[in-house]
């Protein structure tokens, strides 16, 4: 079981959170005009990496706050996790 | 009875406390502290069951966890449980158990003419043999395999026992309770770490408890219960014996199945049998200790042969002699250990040692105790059938290739030590990157991935001396680093014997002309013929090997067997041992009971039970339930001698022709506040939102972003900036996440806040032609006429002194209010508006009432919002806004979600009027039409019409909309029903939606 760091709450058990899929995905503008592809790409194309990934969770028996953690997919290590508005560099 | 292998006054065992067993229905005695397998001993019984494949006559092999042979049936306090070690049983007054695999019975195995009619299974068998022809796998292969087979049965009662789980966090896990499990523990308590020291067995002490050594003048075994008394006062401690470390999870999580009760006769009152600890440890010591391994020779399977270690335990733990003329086979000097036990209590051995000319402290004192050594002996046979009754010795030449003349030597026992296997399952199942001490002939851990550290004989190190210092400066500087103290601990001084190299000996060539069977793991009956045969068939990666042979495949995890299998195949390829590698170590080390997995949350505890305010009045009055979610929902008001179908008909009846409440209190609601909160609703929602005037409600439905509805619901606008929302019940949860999730990472800049509300409000649903006048007399001070609270109007109210809030919203389709009133006053409402409501009769309906109220109106629910339809199939694509966008609008220009022939909703009735049709019944064309039959479409829900008095469902039907009044079948194989069927429209009651709005 994962052990996450939640950066409004600290460190929990990952039964606390849900998974929320790749956070690297950004949303299409609302009222944009916008290709298939880039739609496609959207909602369903996903890389599925094996490596550092950057994921979202939302801390549902927490705080409920989505927050970004960036995992290795393949040895499950945790390197950091954000905050929802939080600029990953 | 008496226990005529017991000798007097040796042992830990309490002989003040005597205890009666059965076995195999035989009467037998043991004490307090004895294990099943020391008690049998005691008694003379060495055959204790049959092994799997070959029902070969089964004995004990080992003294612990990694025991092959003696598994066994128990019963305990009316309650029978499978695959259970007789040697780690605790004995208890009133013990039962039983062989397995052995019928009729131990003493005469039917399933031993596998062996003796040479009828052999070798490797692959199962694979070789049981495949053709196919037609005979479930008539004969598979009933022949499960008689002869397995290792006992799983009870098929209900399990009265109680299992508890606990999570904990700790500074140090300390896996072990040998001499470094003891000296690290020791070291990281004085600094103030909070620590948790695991043993597997009621005893702590591991190897302390028989080994002869010295530890700050003190012997072994007084040190080290001296340690465990002083750590059990300290409060950051925490000691459990009967405790298994059975996993090694991500982030430094591992699970210990602790044994609360299996060592009484039955289970005090409040406690649990196991319980299952989740543990994260900031650091975790695997003092895990070490297996002796075997040396492999002709028919060492027959019960007497047995780890030279185990007989050690036996006798000075449990004070029972495994035999009176010893045999001891072994490679190392651990075999001397046990041979001097056997002569310091009056019994004479024979040492037979792989090797030339060992010399060692160890040797010399057996020298000088006169034990008869030979060197360069080894045991080629092993003979008798149920029991040892002598041996095939030779002696055998350097190079360990050529044997010398056989000799038989009478003996009741043979001991064997082939040298230590440090147990390194924890670290390997850490991730742990092991790695080949050829020192020691065995794998120890390497890298580490995790915060882990393995000592003592776990990491290869069998000095005594060695293991203490190493552990206790380990336990001090890993507790330092966490509780910054450094309390100096004097390090003890260690007296024990040296002892000399052993030989890399593992395996005894087959004397010319004879063709014994040579195991190598001993619970799936793995031979050396069978990894030579898989070899030879092409098998090379060790996993294969494992999988084709079954070798280390049994519930011991090859154990004993796993080093040995790998030498042979190393040997045979000409690979050094490391380069074979070994197989993945998982958990669980030891079996665990699915009791303990599973935990409290079994039966109606799987899953919590939500109730309304009103249950106790539903309760009361006859409802019977059903599970919505997870919350418990009146399905019907049962009266008299009623059945569901006719209470649900007589609610639905009463609510089109007079007025009935239903509990909604399990809608999902969610407060949606703030100066943005009618953009989030125009944005989550298909239609317009941001002109809903205050005071009034609106239907909506929200999409995924792939186009699939995803719920539906009605959200009114309080006040300004506050909306309520409502959900369906399943989908509660899913859409607060939703709305979270859009405004927190992708509209950030809303200014809205959400929270769920669903259990602040108790909700009733009041329908039907006459709920006006009740509400008016529910509400005397407000104007509750069409004008005043019109179709989709809201408003606040006092009933009786409590604050409402009254909603003009209907599911029924009727004339119909929701009221809601905080929780508490939930009760109070609903006996009001029963009490209020009588003169208008008034009758509660339940959820089958209301599934037939909506499904008569064509209106959608769960079982339509299925996660496969789009607004169009729903008939719901009047509500998408064409100038707006919303989330997921993007997808319905999909190619599929505007094709012409798109499915969508519609009505069926059956062409008898009087079939019900079952849900889920597929729509097809010709029911006489060769399989698969073409299906257009599904029922997704079914009612019997109230108003036409006829059946009616609503069905999903390819092109849908160009359907209505075509005649079809609706198939249902598994009701076994063709029904000729009539497509109608799905509004078949009110079609043009007056009622509600009367
Ligand atoms: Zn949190």
């Amino acid at each position: 079981m994962l052990y996450i760091n939640c950066p409004h709450c600290g460190m929990r058990s990952q039964n606390e959170f849900s998974y929320g899929g790749d956070a690297s995905v950004k949303r299409p503008e609302l009222n944009k005009e916008v290709s298939d592809q880039e739609w496609d790409n959207f909602v369903y194309n996903r890389k599925s990496l094996r490596g550092k990934h950057l994921e979202l969770w939302q801390h549902i028996s927490g705080c409920r706050q989505w927050i970004k953690v960036e995992r290795d997919t393949a040895t499950h290590e945790i390197f950091r996790t954000f905050k929802a508005d939080e600029e990953v560099a | 009875m008496t226990q005529a292998f017991r000798i007097e006054n040796v042992g830990l065992i309490n002989r003040d406390k005597k205890l009666s067993f059965k076995f195999n229905g035989k009467t037998y005695f043991g004490y307090e502290g004895d294990t099943l397998a020391s008690a049998l001993l005691a008694n003379g019984v060495h055959l204790v069951g049959r092994s799997f494949k070959y029902h070969r006559p089964r004995g004990f092999f080992g003294a612990g966890v990694d025991e092959p042979y003696a598994v066994v049936q128990l019963y305990r306090n009316g309650e029978t449980e499978p695959n259970i070690k007789a040697t780690e049983q605790e004995l208890f007054d009133g013990l039962e158990a039983k062989s397995v695999n052995c019928w009729p019975s131990v003493n005469f195995d039917i399933g031993a003419i596998n062996n003796f009619l040479k009828i052999f299974l070798p490797a692959g068998f199962y694979y070789k043999t049981f495949m053709w022809p196919k037609s005979f796998w479930y008539r004969i292969y598979e009933p022949f395999i499960r008689k002869a087979a397995g290792l006992g049965v799983a009870s098929t009662k209900h399990d009265k026992e109680r299992y508890e789980h606990k999570y904990e966090y700790c500074d140090l896990l300390i896996a072990g309770s040998g001499p470094s499990g003891l000296a690290s523990a020791f070291a990281a308590a004085k600094n103030g770490a909070k620590v948790i020291l695991a043993e597997d067995k009621p005893r702590f002490g591991g190897s302390l408890l028989t080994s002869d050594v010295n530890i700050g003048n003190q012997s072994g075994k007084d040190w080290a219960e001296g340690i465990i008394a002083e750590l059990k006062t300290m409060p950051n401690v925490v000691v459990k014996n009967r405790s298994q470390i059975f996993g090694y999870y991500d982030h430094n999580m591992l699970v210990m199945s602790e044994k609360v009760s299996d060592h009484l006769p039955s289970t005090k009152k409040y406690h649990p049998n196991k319980r299952l600890w989740y543990i994260r440890a900031k650091e975790v010591l695997i003092s895990s200790g070490s297996i002796e391994r075997p040396i492999v020779f002709g028919n060492n399977d027959t019960p007497g042969v047995m780890l030279s270690s185990a007989a050690k335990e036996y006798l000075k733990v449990y004070g029972v002699l495994v035999g009176r003329k010893p045999l001891v086979f072994t490679n190392n000097d651990s075999g001397y250990e046990t041979a001097i036990e056997f002569k310091k209590h009056g019994v004479d051995p024979i040492v037979l040692d792989s090797r030339k000319n060992p010399e060692s402290e160890i040797i010399d004192e057996a020298k000088n105790l006169g034990i008869n050594i030979k060197n360069s002996y080894v045991v080629v046979a092993a003979q008798g059938y149920k029991k040892v009754k002598s041996a095939d010795i030779a002696s055998i030449s350097e190079d360990k290739k050529q044997l010398g003349e056989i000799e038989n030597l009478q003996c009741d026992c043979i001991c064997v030590s082939g040298f230590w296997t440090p147990t390194i399952h924890l670290a390997s199942q850490s991730g742990n990157k092991t790695k080949f001490k050829e020192e020691i002939d065995a794998f120890v851990p390497g890298q580490s991935k995790q915060n882990e550290i393995t000592l003592g004989a776990a990491n290869g190190v069998f000095s005594l001396d060695e293991t203490l210092k190493t552990s206790f400066r380990a336990g001090s500087e890993l507790s330092k680093k966490i509780t910054e103290k450094d309390n100096e601990i004097a390090i003890p001084n260690v007296v024990e014997k040296k002892s000399s190299q052993h030989d890399k000996f593992w395996c005894v060539p087959l004397p010319k002309g004879k063709n014994y069977k040579r195991f190598l793991d001993f619970q799936n009956d793995v031979a050396v013929s069978d990894v030579e045969i898989a070899l030879r068939e092409g098998y090379r990666s060790i996993e294969h090997v494992k999988r084709y042979t079954t070798l280390g495949m049994a519930t011991d995890q090859g154990k004993t067997s796993n080093l040995n299998g790998l030498q042979l195949v190393s040997e045979i390829e000409n690979k050094v041992v490391p380069a074979v590698g070994h197989t993945t170590f998982r958990p669980p080390y030891t079996p665990v009971s699915i009791g303990a997995i599973v935990g409290r949350e079994v039966g109606k505890h799987s899953k919590p039970t939500r109730k309304s305010p009103m249950h106790s009045w539903h309760e009361k009055n006859n409802a019977v339930f059903v599970d919505a979610g997870v919350w418990l929902r009146p399905r019907y008001y049962k009266r008299g001698n009623e059945n569901l179908f006719e209470a649900s008909k007589r609610e639905a009846k009463n609510v089109r022709a007079n007025v009935g409440v239903c509990d909604v209190t399990t809608l999902g609601k969610i407060d949606v506040k703030g100066p943005d909160a009618a953009e989030l609703l125009n944005r989550v929602y298909t239609n317009a939102w941001l002109k809903l005037p205050v005071g009034k409600a609106r239907y909506g439905v929200m999409l995924r972003e792939d186009g699939i509805v995803m719920d539906d619901g009605t959200t009114t606008r309080i006040s300004e900036n506050h909306y309520h929302m409502t959900t369906t019940t399943a989908q509660a949860a899913n859409v607060l996440s939703h709305l979270e999730y859009y405004l927190q990472l992708v509209w950030p800049e809303l200014n809205v806040n959400v929270v769920s509300t669903t259990e602040q409000w108790a909700g009733a649903a009041i329908a039907g032609p006459k709920s006006r006048d009740l509400l008016k007399k529910l509400f005397p001070n407000s104007d509750v006429s069409n004008e005043g609270l019109p179709f989709m109007g809201y408003m606040e109210g006092d009933l009786f002194g409590v604050k409402a809030r009254i909603f003009r919203i209907s599911f029924s389709g009727e004339l119909a209010y929701e009221v809601n009133v905080e929780s508490d006053y939930g009760n109070f409402m609903w006996e009001k508006i029963i009490k209020v409501g009588e003169e208008f009769n008034i009758q509660p309906y339940g959820t089958e009432a209301l599934s037939t109220l909506r499904i008569e109106m064509g209106h959608v629910a769960g079982s339509e919002l299925d996660g496969r339809t789009i607004p169009f199939d729903n008939a719901l694509e009047g509500l998408v806004s064409k100038k707006k966008d919303f989330i997921g609008k993007r997808s319905l220009q999909r190619t599929a979600f505007t094709a012409e022939d798109r499915q969508r909703i519609v009505g069926v009735v059956p062409l008898d009027k009087q079939t019900s049709i079952p849900e889920g019944s597929h729509l097809v064309k010709d029911d006489k039409a060769p399989l698969p039959n073409p299906k257009l479409g599904h029922i997704s829900a079914s009612c019997w019409s109230v108003e036409y008095d006829n059946p009616f469902s609503l069905a999903i039907l390819k092109d849908g909309k160009n359907m209505i009044g075509q005649k079809l079948f609706a198939m249902s194989p598994l009701k076994n029903k063709v029904i000729p069927v009539e497509i109608v429209s799905s509004h078949y009651v009110d079609p043009k939606g007056e009622r509600v709005r009367s």
